[in-house]
């Protein structure tokens, strides 16, 4: 018996040793990382706030932050939007197209950001596919500006991120009990008013979720930002790259950093009112 | 826009189904591009008009810099996906074992490479790796690739465990099997399919990860998205739409198996 017991404990420390293992290098090579750049933010180039006050103080950063948000909202809207009917129109079709429909979503989903990039980059620059169709079919004249500006970034944007809008949907409509619809139109709701009244308000959670997951992914993007906005539609991960790797000023870098870390925080421990963070986060 | 409830429900052509297939085909014709680039016979980013030509795809092979910076993805791929399922799988059988409310509060610690943006960890290793003389180096992304690969590990292989249930291993030991072989014989086998996918995802993370490799790698580890970007940045290289066909293909090759898997397990 206490041979036994001598050897469950034993066992008992093995996978003690099984759980912290991991959370040891986690927080000795990422968390200490992560933190000393927190650290940073008031220490460099001299210890205080300055770095902070610059977000009141220079017009440049607030114009960063100013885009970064503004692209992040277009995008987090416009994927909602669009992710919605997609969803909702993948609870009510057929198995064989559902099926089909899905292979597409995840296989985009799956799809390099930087391949995404550069085929927009093919199709949207000033001699790119789309303007040499339009030039060619005789509805403009000279090539539209369609990249390396804000509607590229936008058009870039929603492309990656309309997977990540897509699948927590579908996920979060399909849990709503599919008798409740029937059962207002047997009340006498007509189908617009079903949908307003009964669907629409059961989906909300699902919506405001998937909302945070796109915002909190579009605020920190890089990758696709920097290709198709070219240098002239920069938006905050850029900025900070460049504060770091050309005007090396590690302060401001941190403090924004910072910032977006601390923004992204929040907006995760809100998202888990509305869902499982573990369920959002997973591929 | 119209709301999805004014169509009614039938099979019929309806508003959302045009929707949907407007979105799948905005998500899916932008991307496929880059198919007829990639046999364009010119040096620069054209259609091919009279003859198609595969000698971007033959560069891919031949020029030194892209087999170099394959080879490297798939060294720092492996190194980061074996490093990521081992310290993942430990983390889940343990947790699963323990069932303590600390191992849920460390879960989440875990889930941190995911939450944080890229931009922010990037900034961060390349402070911390300097210190460390690890940029630049092969283990150095290793380990960063493994923790950036740790929370698709943990996710994927606590959901096949949940579904694991506890008694067996106790039977297995008490039909005198010892914790190791209790481990090896009857829980590694019950969760294979999850590290596998586990794995997997690990793998597919490392490939793709870009920023944080721009900010702590140059020239003695250049991995495939590094190449890609420093293609990008330059003129612009038909080679990138060849390995994108590729990729592609790839990816649409495993989406369809795993789809139609998935379909046959649920008739």
């Amino acid at each position: 018996m206490s041979a036994a017991a001598a050897s469950s404990s034993g066992t008992e420390r093995l996978y003690w040793l099984m759980l912290l293992a991991p959370c040891v290098f986690l927080a000795l090579f990422y968390l200490a990382p992560v933190l000393n750049v927190l650290v940073l933010s008031f220490t460099v180039p001299r210890p205080g706030v300055a770095n902070y006050a610059e977000l009141v103080n220079n017009a440049a950063v607030q114009r960063v932050l100013w885009t970064t948000v503004r692209i992040g909202a277009i995008t987090t809207v416009l994927a909602l939007l669009i992710g919605y009917v997609v969803a909702y129109a993948l609870l009510h079709c057929g198995p064989r197209e559902r099926r089909i429909l899905l292979g597409i979503v995840v296989a985009s989903f799956w799809i390099s950001a930087l391949i995404r990039a550069f085929a927009w980059v093919a199709l949207l620059q000033s001699r790119g596919l789309v303007n040499a169709l339009l030039i060619s079919a005789g509805v403009i004249d000279s090539p539209l500006s369609l990249v390396r500006n804000e509607f590229g970034v936008v058009v870039g944007m929603v492309h990656y991120m309309l997977p990540y809008a897509i699948l927590p949907l579908y996920t979060s409509l399909r849990g709503i009990d599919d008798r409740l619809v029937p059962a207002a139109r047997a009340l006498g709701a007509t189908p617009s008013q079903a949908f307003r009244w009964v669907f629409l308000p059961l989906s909300l959670p699902g919506l405001i979720g998937a909302g945070v997951i796109v915002m909190i992914f579009s605020l920190g993007f890089y990758i696709t930002p920097a290709i198709l906005g070219g240098g002239r539609t920069i938006m905050v991960a850029e900025f900070i790259s460049v504060q770091i790797s050309e005007t090396l000023r590690w302060g401001l870098a941190a403090m924004l950093a910072t910032v977006l870390l601390g923004t992204v925080l929040l907006l995760v421990m809100w998202l888990s009112r509305f869902m499982d963070v573990e369920q959002a986060l997973r591929k | 826009m119209a709301s999805p409830g004014t169509s009614p429900n039938g099979p019929g052509v309806s508003l959302k189904r045009i929707v949907a297939w407007l979105a799948a085909a905005f998500l899916l014709l932008p991307v496929l591009v880059v198919i007829p680039i990639s046999l364009t016979p010119e040096r620069y980013l054209s259609l091919p008009t009279n003859t198609i030509s595969l000698r971007h795809y033959e560069s891919l092979v031949t020029d030194g810099r892209w087999s170099k910076s394959i080879a490297d993805s798939l060294i720092v791929g492996l190194g980061a996906t074996v490093l990521a399922t081992g310290l993942g799988v430990a983390f889940a059988v343990g947790a699963w074992r323990l069932g303590v409310p600390l191992a849920r509060r460390l879960r989440l610690l875990l889930l941190a490479p995911i939450i944080v943006p890229p931009i922010v960890h990037a900034v961060a290793f390349y402070r911390a790796w300097a210190t460390l003389g690890l940029l630049d180096t092969y283990l150095g992304l290793i380990l960063i690739h493994a923790m950036k690969g740790l929370p698709f590990v943990v996710l994927t292989v606590a959901g096949t465990l949940a579904n694991v249930d506890p008694r067996l291993e106790q039977a297995a030991r008490s039909l005198g099997a010892n914790a190791r072989q209790a481990m090896g014989w009857v829980i590694l086998p019950q969760i294979r399919a999850g590290i596998v996918a586990g794995a997997a995802f690990a793998f597919i993370t490392s490939w793709d990860e870009t920023i944080v490799a721009l900010f702590v790698t140059s020239r003695a580890v250049t991995t495939l998205p590094r190449r890609i970007w420093e293609g990008l940045a330059d003129n612009i290289d038909p080679a990138i739409a060849a390995l994108g066909t590729v990729m592609i293909v790839l990816t649409f090759i495993v989406v369809a198996i795993t789809t139609a898997r998935s379909a046959s397990a649920k008739a």
